[in-house]
Order: structure tokens, then sequence, then C-alpha cells
């Protein structure tokens, strides 16, 4: 599964994007989210506050509950401010 | 006809206000709105627009469809651009047409409401104070409340 993040996400993250392979445990976005923040500092300081997160699966907008079982892409950024 | 780009070249209101009437007389009206950088009082000195290639023109489209659901138009643009812009550029344009003015007005109040709300893009400022990514604002989301 590809990880790709945007704005300042992915500058704390350090990285735009990533492949991971995740324990078989790991099933919906919420669960992504809590193991990522398991990987370091780095992810902990970016996905601090649940509610600045936004996630797309495969480019549509996903909620914590989604399941990422047939995910390919998921995205992570914050509350987006275009126009 | 829905026309939607994401570029980071300038565009051009009046010659996209042309090409989306191309020549359909039944068109009564035409909404044009254009965003543009702000200075802040001369505080900024530049804007830089990131975005999520092919989510971004996913949402765009959508949102175009559910415009063109609600009203009947004849013609839709969007434009938005990305990458590094200065104060005063112009950073987005949506054109509705109709048959009558008031089909255009909400048309392109609507796109611009999910745009700002939907669209991945990010704002990040250089200016005096350094470099800062702009907060999403809750009146944005608020916006989208009355069109329900």
């Amino acid at each position: 599964m590809t990880l790709v993040y945007f704005s300042w996400i992915r500058e704390t993250i350090g990285k735009s994007e990533e492949e991971i392979i995740l324990p078989l445990d790991v099933t919906t976005v919420s669960g992504l989210i809590a193991h990522l923040k398991s990987l370091g500092e780095e992810y902990q300081a970016a996905l601090a506050k649940p509610e600045l997160l936004k996630i797309a699966i495969d480019q549509e907008y996903a909620g914590p509950d989604n399941s990422i079982a047939s995910a390919s892409e998921i995205a992570i950024f914050p509350p987006v401010t275009g126009g | 006809m829905i026309n939607i780009r994401v570029q980071s070249e300038a565009f051009n209101s009046a010659a996209e206000g042309e090409n989306l009437r191309s020549g359909n007389l039944d068109i009564g009206a035409t909404v044009a709105f254009t965003g543009y950088v702000r200075s802040e009082e001369n505080s900024l000195t530049s804007m830089t627009l990131e975005h999520y290639p092919g989510m971004t023109e996913k949402q765009l489209d959508k949102i175009a469809a559910q415009a063109e659901e609600r009203w009947p138009l004849d013609g839709l643009t969007i434009i938005h651009r990305y990458g590094k812009l200065l104060p005063g550029d112009p950073i987005v344009l949506v054109i509705a047409a109709s048959r009558h003015r008031a089909h255009a007005f909400s048309a392109a109040s609507f796109v611009m409401d999910f745009l700002k709300s939907e669209a991945p893009f990010w704002k990040k400022e250089d200016g005096k104070d350094g470099t800062k990514w702009i907060a999403a604002k809750d009146s944005d989301l608020n916006a989208l409340k009355h069109w329900d």
C-alpha cells in the first residue's frame, strides 16, 4: 500500500510518500493512524490532532471507521485551503 | 460543456468566458468569479499552492456534476492554479453559463463554496513573518450549510 502526505503533514513526517506493509490487525483508517503513530516521533507530531487530519482512500474522502482492506493509495493531509 | 483545468500557468478570464459561450446563442448569462492572491497589506511576498494531482481533478469533476444537476447550466468552467504565486496573481476562475442569471449566480457561488472545502489544495504563505501554512476556516465549512 502507498501512503501519500501533503502540506505540513508531509513536511513534519519528512517524506511525500512511502510504501508500507501493515500488520494484519490494522484494517481501518483509525487503526492505520494509530499504527503510524507507533513508528516514531515525526509521525506522532504530524498525526497528533485527529481534527486536523483528512483521509482519502484511492482519492475519495474517507472517515475513521472506513476499511482500508482494498486500498492501494491512502492520502493523509490537513483540511484543505484552496480557492 | 464542462471545462476543468488544474494548471500552474495564468489564465485569461475574458478568453475563457468567450470559449465557454462558443457560439451558443441561447446563453443569456455568464457569471465569472476570479480569486486573487492578497498582499495582506504588503506583508505577503508570495504564496505557494500544493495540490493532490488526480484527486483534485476528481473532486472538481464531482462538484461540477453536482452544480449541473442542481441548475440548468449551458456551461461551466473551473480553472485552479498551483505553484508559486505573487500578490495580485489570479488563483481560481469559475464561470457558469445559463439561460437566466439566477442559475449562473447560484452555480458559481455553489462551486466556489464546495471547492474551498473539498478540493485538495493547500496554501503556504511566505512573508515578513516567515513561512506558514494557512489554516482552514470554519466559515468556509459553514458556507456549505446553506446549500443543504
